[in-house]
């Protein structure tokens, strides 16, 4: 196991720069999800750390040592990539020892890692047969069984479970959490969901568009984003944002409404900003006090309700577990918790 | 539910005129064989004679040069193969997998060289291979048919070598390996389909081709196959039975060699190494 260090580190295509210099400190045995939408380059990033991919400018550290130039065979860690690549002319077992046999391990001890990791992911009935008479679900834990059999400095994952159903992704989402609390190593974590994210997380590292937008547990970038990106990409159904104008030690909306925040530190009176307020933060009143919004549309989802509403015309999304508020076409009234209501500059930057 | 007979019934008579269609040569071939010189103008047009004899085939192996010609068709059509396949799986890989100054240039210049009929080159060719001794030589036409080949085959494994996930390498890179040793371990075991296929496609064209050996051979002792097809034709006739004797013993090797082959062909190897 080893600590990853990552400095001012730049990735460019010919003119086209991808990564703008990331800085990034891995601690032993932790395990940091990176996370973002589809082209933000975290899959560069992972793929930089594993050697796949050159370094345009900055630093790679491996427990201390700099990797930059590393091939990544020496550079000893796993990953588990998102179309599980096995070897199709290799058995279970053969797929699994493959790193073994390439370091000429001793015969006895590449039988006992392979037996090890295969109990330990329920594979011993499977280790005879080939990739292609496996379910996804099996290649999934033959691909991280390659992984833990050789005990590297650190594990890689590259969006392991997008090619899951939605059943076995929660399913292999446990596994993984369980792996990691017995194993005890390194792991970065490559996805784009964000319930992912959260569960599996020990730091999310949130990114956007080649740069990295927040490093935080996953309780800190829910309840306190640093910025309007993390605020909308982490929860689900997503944040709430109404544009406010700031006057008098309230949030005023664009239909007249008055939202009282605690009040934040360095805000001009009449300046601009977005109010952010989770969908399941909002509460629905039952005694009329309030905002008053439309019903548009319900989403039962079972456990609870998502409402959307319109007030005064902005949209506005509710999670709520009542589910006396089911009223279609009907009206109800809302309100922010001001301990709730997030405030974001001009730059899209959190206040307070 | 129970399907309509029709389209199956229609179905399997398309493909039966199909069949039908494309082995009748070879059947006609092997009728004329073996149907005694006697028989083959007297009977008329018949889908099988009275009687049948062998003494085409007896006499073709016993008193022609055919055993040379197969001889030396077999040496050519192999070495080009096995010369061509090995050449196009590097330079297939090396298409496929890096990116390098001038390779558009260099795909269409090899693509160019597919575009001129092969009669231009033959005055050409013999001029060049004439001083180094290549003319009446096996090995000559080796290189002739391995410089034909080459641009095609090496598009061909470049498509094979395309249907393998990058992310395999990868792996086996990450597993330890380097970037040769991934190459032979996990890239070339799964390429056998594309191994076998590209061989068999050279094998033939090389065991068929009939211009450069007319050309670049004369006499029987460096002739191949085709070229000594035509010592059955003489000025006042053709002797049809033998020629079509020995056209079917011409058969048997390019048989033999594609059912060695096919089960690599029909076999989808690559199945199971990704998602699907």
């Amino acid at each position: 196991m080893a600590s990853i260090e990552i400095e001012k580190l730049e990735k460019s295509y010919g003119h086209v720069s991808v990564l703008h210099g990331i800085d990034l400190d891995i601690r032993d045995g932790e395990f940091i999800v990176l996370v973002g939408p589809s082209g933000c380059g975290k899959s560069t990033l992972l793929r930089m750390i594993a050697g796949l991919e050159d370094v345009s400018k900055g630093e790679i550290r491996i427990a201390g040592n700099r990797v930059n130039d590393l091939h990544p065979k020496d550079r000893d860690i796993a990953m588990v990539f998102q179309s599980y690549a096995l070897y199709p002319h290799m058995s279970v077992a053969g797929n699994m020892s493959y790193s073994l046999r390439l370091r000429k391990t001793a015969k006895e001890k590449i039988g006992a890692a392979v037996a090890g990791a295969a109990s330990k992911l329920g594979l011993e009935p499977l280790l005879e047969r080939r990739p292609k008479a496996l379910s996804g679900g099996q290649r999934q834990r033959v691909a991280m069984g390659r992984a833990i059999v050789r005990q590297p400095k650190a594990f890689l994952f590259d969006e392991p479970l997008s090619n899951l159903d939605a059943r076995l992704r929660e399913q292999m989402r446990a596994e993984i959490k369980k792996m990691h609390a017995d194993l005890k190593a390194t792991s970065i974590y490559v996805t784009h969901d964000q319930i992912e994210a959260m569960t599996l997380a020990d730091r999310i590292v949130a990114m956007h568009g080649g740069v990295v937008q927040q490093v935080g547990s996953p309780l800190e970038l829910y309840d306190r984003p640093a910025n309007l990106f993390v605020a909308g990409f982490i929860g689900s159904p997503g944040m709430n944002f109404l544009d406010a104008a700031y006057l008098g030690g309230a949030a005023i909306l664009k239909d007249g409404s008055r939202i009282a925040v605690n009040s934040p530190a360095a805000v001009q009176e009449g300046s601009g900003l977005t109010l952010g307020i989770r969908p399941e933060h909002i509460v629905i009143t039952t005694d009329g006090s309030g905002m008053r919004a439309g019903v548009e549309l319900v989403e039962p989802t079972g456990f609870g309700i998502i409402l959307h509403l319109s007030m005064h015309g902005l949209p506005v999304k509710v999670f709520t577990l009542d589910r006396q508020a089911l009223a279609l076409g009907g009206e109800v009234t809302v309100s922010f918790p001001a301990e709730h209501v997030h405030l974001f500059d001009d730059e899209g930057k959190r206040i307070g | 539910m129970k399907q309509s007979l029709l389209p199956i019934v229609a179905h399997r008579l398309a493909i039966l005129c199909y069949i039908v269609f494309a082995l009748f040569p070879l059947f006609w071939l092997l009728k004329v064989s073996v149907t005694p010189n006697d028989l083959l103008y007297s009977e008329g047009v018949r889908m099988w004679p009275s009687r049948t004899t062998f003494d085409h085939y007896a006499f073709v192996l016993r008193h022609s040069a055919f055993p040379t010609f197969f001889k030396n068709s077999l040496i050519v059509s192999a070495s080009t193969a096995v010369v061509v396949t090995a050449c196009a799986s590097l330079s297939g890989y090396a298409l496929s997998r890096f990116s390098f100054r001038a390779k558009y240039w260099i795909v269409a210049l090899m693509l160019l060289t597919q575009m001129f009929p092969l009669v231009m080159l033959v005055a050409p060719i013999f001029k060049i291979l004439s001083p180094l001794g290549l003319t009446n030589s096996l090995t000559g036409l080796v290189v002739v048919y391995s410089a034909f080949n080459v641009p095609f085959a090496t598009f061909l494994m470049q498509s094979f070598f395309d249907g393998i996930p990058k992310d395999l390498e990868e792996a086996a890179m990450i597993d330890g390996a380097t970037k040769f040793t991934a190459f032979r371990q996990i890239i070339l075991p799964l390429t056998l389909p594309g191994i076998a296929a590209t061989l068999g496609f050279v094998f033939t064209a090389a065991w068929s081709e009939l211009l450069f050996a007319l050309m670049l051979i004369n006499g029987n002792d460096a002739a191949t196959f085709p070229v000594g097809l035509l010592t059955f034709v003489s000025k006042f006739s053709v002797d049809f039975g033998q020629m079509m004797a020995a056209g079917v013993l011409a058969l048997i090797p390019a048989g033999l060699f594609f059912l060695l082959i096919q089960r690599y062909l029909v076999q989808g190897l690559t199945a199971g190494a990704v998602k699907g």
